[in-house]
């Protein structure tokens, strides 16, 4: 057990957890933001995604203890007030989600990689979301709220 | 009352209302609710597929850390409670009834496959659970496992009720009709196809969360599942003896269900069970690897067929032998799957003079199988559309125009099939034309040469498919075995401001009901969408109802909605007379308003709710106040979806890569209350089918082991591995409810699976490649291509 901090979505978030507490069960279980979801054992379905210093992480791929200090940004830190991201405006517009069980991960994979590449295309959407599995939508109007999203966002394509 | 400004009615593509929630990380699914006090469960599983439990020593695990209790198949059966049942039953060929075993809900005496329940260990936490649990021994008498399921009636007997491991050998149609049919064939075509064994895989692993009340006796359930008052029901009267008002089940939101949250599961029960027992509430979550081991798997079919041709190629007559793998235990809609759902779909959209078929249903020490997106019809429509495939072939024609040659033609609706179901209305042709005009059929062959240029093999497959959903007719379902009703329920209710509060017995995991159904009540009513709410998803809230799978909630669920609103607006007209000094007989309802006819006096519906509910001008002595309605919808028939979907692939032959170019899929669902939805539904449809046709394969050992239990061994399709899809529609209104509806969340399941194989073999047909299994994977399709040249080198 130790204490460690971190800063969530604006806040400073200080506990004590165990050597071995992933950091999605941090969010999720001691802090109690259950907008980061489980969907898999083995870092493959994406639903945990989490923003860590900027950088689209799976949150049960690391231990808390790594993230100590870091600036992390969940789901329920994404929108402003009110106001949506323009990525989850995207989604709402364009029906790119079903269940919502994949959809935070999937919000938040898109907006790092649309942070990273304004003008992405159709392939590299569906390249850059080759870790986040959806079983609801077949990813159709998933690319095309990214490609949404990214426009919004201030991409050309 | 707000003042009317848009109408979100039927037909429009209206945003959906439950979006906000999720994409803020507000949704709130089972495993994001906690219970002061709970303590977490971990279920201790068979390793071995078959064995004798020789003895469970528990005593180090009670002691560990944290664990608060242990508990086995023991406590169970000191307490009487039973197990889960199976919904719906078949006769058999013989007479005799469909074997049904015993569920323990906890192993008693023997495990039947890898994941069966042995034991619960409850603690204060997750990890302590699991670690309590490791302690427990158990000791085995290994007994051999049977996993090949064609063969499974000469295996080791898995039930002292199932002689020879067949749990049912059902029938279905005329045998000797078909014979004579198939003997005066001028030819016969004959192909063995499987259906592989899928695991549904819902995003969302189950969970349930149970807690017990001493104050009054009661329970309370938060489940995932398709169907809470089902849940109870089950648990109630199946299990527990208690009342039912003394369960309460909330499923609330559910990340998908695809037929796998459909039938109860030995966790939800023991959790309840265990939460009386240490008066605390229990709380179990599955993991990913606990999910494949344990959820039901779909498919997994043999199936022989015959199809007999006359001279000028029209189908004579079919039959097809079919032999399926139920796995260890029997569950809600295992029966039933693959025969009432699966055998009566045979027909297809195709005029067959004569049917039969058998099916034998087997068990295997591997996890249940029972219903998966589709369940039976996806079976059905990939053995009939991979023969009609194979016959145009082998026949020399083009196999849209031999379907069409062989289509039920439009004037003959209500068409009787031979198999059961009668179609009460359908017009095929134009969505194969559609189809194949999207796909630009007619320029296929000039991309294939320009496809062979580079290298690649392209190949087009057709699928036409029929779906028969909206379960449906409760004396239909009741006189075929079902043990359920099979109608739907919704309960209306008028506030006094004019607002509406929907509560429906079906159940959203992702269909977007909220919005749907709103828009059926904003456009009966003529008023705005954001005055309509809709409540599911807890059984001491809305009526008792049958939940959502089989395509049936807008069918069924919508049209027993828009029953209800009908009676809303009856009574409002006769408080509208009242008020307006009229006739009853005077008053039209247009707009939102009830207007005098032929006068210009008028009230709004808002007007007549508060009236409703304030009646101080009211005709107190012939009506009630209040303005609330039930309606309880049993359709007359199912309804009967229908479409064309068209695949185009190109195929590396360096790699065996099969890679989906183009899809076009024209589905006929009646008319579309939301379109946008509609086109989501088909989207994930299809995606799961292409996920069946090239990736996804759940495969056991011969020793039972499941060897794709995680997402690194079962391929899931990803955005990378799918095309974006073309999308039309055409419409033939059902004629068996009032919105003139069908379902269209099966719908891409059933039909792709065919259209992908089609086009695989379409592709490699240059080779001599007549035959493809399910998935289509890289290294099954390098062999095949390798095999035809050394074929063609001899």
């Amino acid at each position: 057990m130790g204490e460690i901090s971190l800063k969530l979505n604006g806040e400073l978030e200080t506990r004590d957890v165990a050597d071995n507490t992933l950091l999605v069960d941090f969010i999720r279980e001691h802090v109690g933001l259950t907008g980061t979801h489980v969907g898999c054992d083995t870092s493959q379905c994406g639903a945990c995604v989490i923003h860590l210093d900027g950088v689209s992480v799976k949150a049960c791929t690391i231990l808390a203890k790594q993230a100590v200090g870091a600036d992390i940004t969940t789901i329920e830190g994404l929108a402003d007030g009110d106001e949506l991201h323009p990525m989850q405006e995207a989604f709402h517009e364009n029906h790119g989600l079903q269940c919502g069980f994949c959809t935070p991960g999937m919000v938040m994979s898109a907006v790092e990689m649309v942070n990273k590449n304004k003008d992405i295309s159709e392939d590299e959407i569906r390249e850059g979301l080759e870790g986040n599995i959806c079983r609801c939508t077949g990813y159709h109007n998933i690319v095309q709220s990214v490609k949404a999203g990214a426009a919004k966002m201030g991409g050309k394509n | 009352m707000n003042e009317v400004t848009k109408i979100d009615g039927i037909g429009s593509s209206v945003r959906r209302t439950e979006d906000k929630k999720f994409l803020t990380g507000k949704g709130k699914y089972t495993d994001d609710i906690n219970r002061p006090g709970q303590v977490q469960a971990y279920f201790l599983r068979s390793d071995v597929a078959h064995a004798k439990i020789k003895k469970i020593d528990v005593k180090d695990a009670q002691s560990a850390p944290g664990v608060v209790g242990v508990f086995t198949g023991d406590d169970i059966a000191a307490d009487k409670v039973g197990g889960p049942i199976c919904g719906w039953v078949v006769p058999c060929r013989d007479g005799s009834a469909t074997k049904e075993p015993p569920h323990p809900l906890l192993a008693q005496g023997k495990v039947r496959f890898v994941g069966d329940a042995i034991a619960v260990v409850l603690a204060e936490t997750a990890e302590q659970a699991k670690s309590g649990a490791e302690l427990i021994e158990v000791d085995y008498e290994e007994l051999s496992p049977v996993v090949d399921f064609e063969n499974a009636g000469e295996g080791a007997q898995i039930h002292d009720e199932v002689p020879n491991n067949c749990y049912f050998d059902w029938e279905l149609g005329d045998e000797k009709a078909t014979a004579d049919a198939l003997s005066s064939a001028k030819k016969i075509v004959k192909l063995r196809v499987r259906n592989n064994r899928l695991v549904p895989n819902a995003m969302e692993p189950r969970c349930a969360l149970a807690e017990f009340d001493n104050l009054d006796d009661s329970y309370t359930l938060h489940t995932t599942s398709q169907n809470p008052h089902l849940t109870r029901l089950v648990l109630a009267a199946f299990m527990f003896a208690i009342p039912e008002s003394k369960l309460r089940v909330i499923a609330p939101d559910v990340g998908g269900g695809f037929g796998s949250k459909i039938y109860v599961y030995i966790e939800e029960a023991v959790c309840v069970w265990a939460s009386k027992k240490v008066g605390r509430p229990v709380k179990w979550t599955a993991d990913r690897t606990q999910a494949f081991l344990t959820d039901c798997h779909g498919r997994d079919h043999v199936n022989d067929v015959q199809l007999g041709l006359d001279e000028n190629n029209k189908i004579v007559g079919l039959r097809v032998d079919t032999v399926c793998n139920l796995g260890a235990y029997l569950s809600a809609f295992s029966v039933v799957v693959p025969t009432y759902l699966h055998g009566t779909l045979l027909s297809g959209q195709y005029d067959i003079p004569a049917i039969y078929t058998n099916v034998k249903g087997m068990a295997t020490n591997t996890v249940n199988v029972d219903a998966y997106r589709g369940a039976g019809r996806p079976e059905a429509t990939y053995l009939l559309e991979r023969t009609m495939e194979t016959a145009a072939r082998e026949v020399g024609m083009d196999p849209a125009e031999f379907r069409r040659i062989n289509f039920i033609p439009k004037g003959a609706f209500p068409y009787q099939t031979q198999v059961a179901l009668q179609y009460d209305i359908g017009d095929y042709e134009p969505h194969l034309d559609k189809a194949m005009e999207m796909i630009d059929y007619s320029n296929f062959e000039k991309r294939r040469a320009e496809a062979a240029k580079r290298g690649m093999y392209r190949g087009i497959g057709i699928s036409s498919y029929i779906e028969a959903c909206g379960l449906a007719p409760s004396a239909v379902v009741g006189a075929l075995g079902g043990r359920v009703g099979q109608w739907e329920s919704a309960s209306v209710r008028v506030n006094p401001t004019g607002t509406i509060s929907v509560f429906t017995g079906s159940h959203s995991h992702g269909q977007g009901h909220a919005t749907t159904f709103a828009q059926i009540v904003a456009d009966k009513l003529g008023i705005p969408m954001e005055n309509v709410e809709v409540v599911h998803g807890d059984t001491d809230k809305t009526p008792f109802g049958m939940g959502s799978y089989g395509s049936r909630s807008l069918a069924s669920g919508g049209s027993a909605i828009s029953k209800a609103v009908d009676k809303i607006i009856n009574k409002s007209k006769k408080i509208a007379a009242h008020l307006l000094e009229a006739s009853e007989d005077d008053i039209d309802f247009k707009d939102g308003k009830f207007v005098v006819g032929g006068t210009d006096k008028e009230k709004a519906f808002g007007e007549i709710a508060l009236a409703a509910y304030v009646p101080h001008n009211y005709p107190l002595e012939t009506l009630e106040p209040g303005l609330e309605e039930n309606a309880f919808y049993d359709p007359t028939n199912f309804v009967y979806p229908s479409g064309t979907h068209i695949a185009e692939v190109e195929v590396d032959p360096a790699t065996g890569v099969v890679q989906v170019v183009d899809w076009a899929a024209c589905d006929d669902f009646g008319n579309l209350v939301n379109p946008m939805i509609v086109e989501g539904q088909v989207h994930g449809g299809i995606a799961q089918g292409i996920g069946q046709a090239l990736l996804e394969d759940a495969h056991y050992d011969e020793n039972g082991q499941l060897l794709t239990a995680s997402y690194m061994d079962y391929c899931m399709p990803r955005a990378d591995d799918l095309p974006s899809f073309k999308v039309g529609y055409t419409t033939t209104p059902s004629t068996v409810n009032d919105l003139g509806v069908k379902g269209c969340g099966e719908a891409g399941a059933i039909a792709s699976p065919p259209a992908l194989i089609n086009a695989v073999i379409d592709a490699l047909s240059p080779l001599g490649v007549t035959d493809m299994s399910m998935p289509a994977t890289p290294q099954k399709v390098w062999k095949a291509i390798q095999d035809s040249q050394s074929v063609a080198a001899e």
